[in-house]
């Protein structure tokens, strides 16, 4: 399901986390939307901070066929202030950084290579910052 | 509105069902619930399908289901919201009904599922969550229900023996219907002694890949009377979404679109949680019927696995919760499980439902989800007298 127009035109949400703050209630979005849930359309660019903390996370073992190389490895919902939040795997984790809590930093990295052909696909993983 | 019943079910065998294609499941259980209604004709009928052009590289389904039902001409339209599509397939056909267009509609659920390998199988459940901001950074479903119930055991402290009293409890209920996908006990340390898939979630917290089909007759409430000895009225319905990324969420410890679409049937059906006497819930993972009997009010928030420990949802509990055996036992074809949930209850309502059959009961509720809940219907069922 990955072409490289699909790759192409998630840039902006995946390379450089651009989305939109709301500017009735403040809320924070990635990707960008042109709705706001809270129903207004007056939304601004904004880019969200580069650290975070974590709200959830799991170690999946088994599933997803993209990703059969890298099991185990760990998913973490990071919330950015008190906006937007994001679902992403937590790079070259410890078991002790899986802790609701956590702060995390986002960095560039390898998500995927996709399909027959391998293409590679970038965006954004979490790393846990030294404590 | 006026009122609307259920007049005649059908259900197929749920499992790997290697003889039979999606055309062939869904002719089976529609023709059963015509049959069992005694309908004069059907006036159009809706299918609830998720993904048959992922697992079964077909679409147009309204069209396939009314020809192979050799029902032609009629008006059909296939229904989709992932794994809620059953349960919406169902209000379709009790919205036409009610609205007076049609008189005799079926509502039908279809899946198959095992004609994919299990990796196939897996990305086409995952296109029920966010494909651009979940499944392309390595989510699949269990993992999405994983990153739940690890922030409902650290804000309620649910534990691993709750989610293991919820499979455990579906396997007991499940080794008493003949349809069950894995109609059989299972001992409680087998649950945490099965293969991790996404932690905490174990293989046997997890429901199973299955073929299968569901479908009922819905017909108007003075026409059903003159029909059947107990025609069962639907008295509320719900529906109601949510955000589809799970990340999304204010709190995602708990299920505003079950609850939202709960509020709407109880409300229509003038009832509340207690006056429920037997409900199929929508276990896709142990954590979701937790969570689910919380936003169904069966249970406090944070309450929902503690009534699983102590029994509260098991035959001759305070309220049995999926006494088919629920997705987990019975199975789960997707498309079909709202459409099951509803025959299930039929069949308790009237007092057919044999070894699971819960005693005097007359009111029974049913709840279908898409996604990590992203979209869910409830439907209250009563017993007419």
């Amino acid at each position: 399901m990955t072409t490289s127009a699909r790759i192409w035109r998630e840039k902006p949400h995946r390379y450089r986390l651009e989305g939109v703050r709301c500017k009735k209630c403040g809320r924070t979005w990635v990707p960008a939307r042109q709705v706001c849930p809270c129903g207004s359309r007056g939304l601004s660019a904004m880019v969200l901070p580069e650290e975070g903390r974590i709200l959830t996370w799991t170690v999946v073992h088994t599933g997803h066929p993209e990703f059969s190389d890298s099991t185990p490895y760990a998913l973490v919902v990071v919330e950015f202030g008190k906006g937007a939040r994001l679902l992403m795997q937590l790079a070259d984790f410890r078991r002790e950084d899986l802790k609701i809590g956590r702060k995390v930093k986002v960095e560039f990295r390898k998500v995927q290579a996709a399909g027959e052909s391998g293409v590679l696909c970038y965006g954004y993983k979490a790393v846990a910052c030294s404590e | 509105m006026r009122p609307v019943a259920i007049i005649g079910t059908g259900i197929t065998k749920f499992g790997e069902l290697w003889e039979q294609s999606l055309r062939d499941l869904f002719t089976e259980a529609a023709l059963k619930a015509v049959e069992h209604s005694k309908a004069p004709r059907l006036d159009a009928l809706y299918v609830g399908c998720m993904a048959p052009g992922l697992f079964n590289g077909q679409e147009h389904l309204g069209a396939l289901a009314a020809d192979y039902l050799g029902m032609g001409p009629i008006p059909a339209t296939r229904v989709e919201s992932a794994c809620a599509s059953g349960g919406l397939a169902l209000l379709q056909a009790v919205i036409a009904v009610g609205s007076g267009v049609y008189d005799y509609v079926l509502a039908g659920g279809v899946e198959k599922m095992n004609d994919v390998s299990g990796g196939a199988a897996t990305l086409a459940l995952g296109t029920a969550a966010d494909g651009d901001y979940e499944l392309f950074f390595g989510a699949t479903f269990p993992s999405l229900y994983a990153l739940m119930a690890t922030a409902h055991m650290a804000r309620h402290g649910t534990t691993r023996e709750m989610l293991t009293a919820v499979a455990v409890k579906n396997h007991f209920h499940g080794s008493k219907n003949p349809n069950a996908q894995y109609p059989f006990e299972i001992k409680p340390a087998a649950v945490a002694d099965s293969p991790l898939v996404a932690e905490p979630l174990h293989l046997l917290d997890c429901s199973p890949i299955t073929d299968g089909a569901a479908a009922v007759v819905v017909a108007p409430l003075d026409l059903a009377k003159k029909l059947v000895k107990k025609p069962v009225v639907v008295s509320g319905f719900g529906h109601a979404t949510d955000t589809l990324a799970l990340h999304h969420r204010d709190d995602m410890t708990e299920l505003k679109a079950v609850a939202l679409a709960a509020r709407k049937a109880y409300g229509m059906a003038k009832l509340a949680p207690k006056d429920i006497h037997v409900a199929e819930v929508h276990d896709c993972f142990t954590i979701a019927e937790i969570m689910t009997c919380e936003a169904l009010g069966f249970a406090k928030p944070g309450e929902g696995g503690r009534i699983a420990l102590k029994g509260e949802t098991r035959l001759g509990g305070r309220i049995p919760v999926n006494t088919s055996g629920g997705l987990k036992a019975k199975g789960h074809p997707v498309g079909a499980t709202g459409v099951a949930q509803i025959v299930e209850l039929v069949a308790q309502l009237r007092g057919e439902a044999g070894a699971r059959q819960v005693k005097g009961a007359k009111v029974g509720l049913a709840q279908n989800m898409g996604g990590t809940g992203a979209s869910s219907t409830v439907t209250i069922l009563e017993v007419t007298k």
